[in-house]
């Protein structure tokens, strides 16, 4: 499980996470993604990063189904505080309270945090 | 003197440390992941209209835009680059990385 805490552009974190899930994925590995924290920033719908210079890698999110990496979670509290809901986002993960997600965690063999 | 925030206030400190040392009237500018503190709707939107009260807060458009967030918290004042660099030529400045 890819658990992705930090917000887009700012730092390159949430881009390569993105980038390592994708590999993983070609490898047809049992893959999930956690979007908690400032992570849920990263699947914000109506991102334009012309103005920044930069790739805008938001919307990339959405093919993670064409490689069959279909499990997406996101923490319930990280959305809130936030203002978030699920209408904000570029995909539509399962929204988790925090007891879910530590049941989830333990179940995984490996966490990749980024 | 400008205080340049350039962290999102839900994982750092930044904010909190720029506040407690920035003295009344200072403007305060938010941009890369700093702007998610001007966002509207979140846990943070009163605290950021109690600073207001104190102190002019802008917020950088071109990081909005990157992270798409189209409504900030009244009161925000929204600038571009050009802006940016208009407030650092008319204040010494102080940056909370």
């Amino acid at each position: 499980m890819f658990v992705m805490r930090k917000a887009p552009y700012g730092t390159i974190y949430s881009f390569e996470g993105l980038e390592t899930v994708l590999i993983m994925g070609a490898y047809e590995q049992d893959v999930s993604l956690l979007f908690v924290d400032d992570g849920v920033y990263s699947i914000k719908k109506g991102t334009d990063t012309t103005p920044l210079g930069i790739k805008n890698f938001s919307p990339t999110f959405r093919v993670l189904e064409g490689y069959d990496i279909e499990k997406l979670y996101i923490d319930k509290e990280s959305m809130d505080s936030r203002g978030l809901t699920l209408d904000d986002f570029v995909v539509e993960p399962e929204v988790l309270d925090k007891e879910q997600i530590a049941k989830l965690m333990e179940e995984q063999d490996v966490l990749f945090p980024f | 003197m400008l205080h340049l925030v350039n962290k999102s206030p839900f994982a750092s400190t930044s904010l909190e440390s720029c506040l407690k040392f920035a003295t009344k009237g200072a403007p305060i500018l938010l941009f890369e992941d700093g702007i998610y503190g001007a966002m509207s709707g979140t846990a943070l939107e009163a605290k950021i209209k109690d600073v207001m009260k104190d102190h002019p807060v802008y917020a950088l458009k071109e990081d909005l835009m990157a992270r798409g967030i189209d409504v900030v918290i009244d009161g925000v004042k929204t600038i571009d680059y050009p802006g940016f660099v208009e407030l650092v030529e008319r204040h010494k400045t102080c940056t909370w990385s």
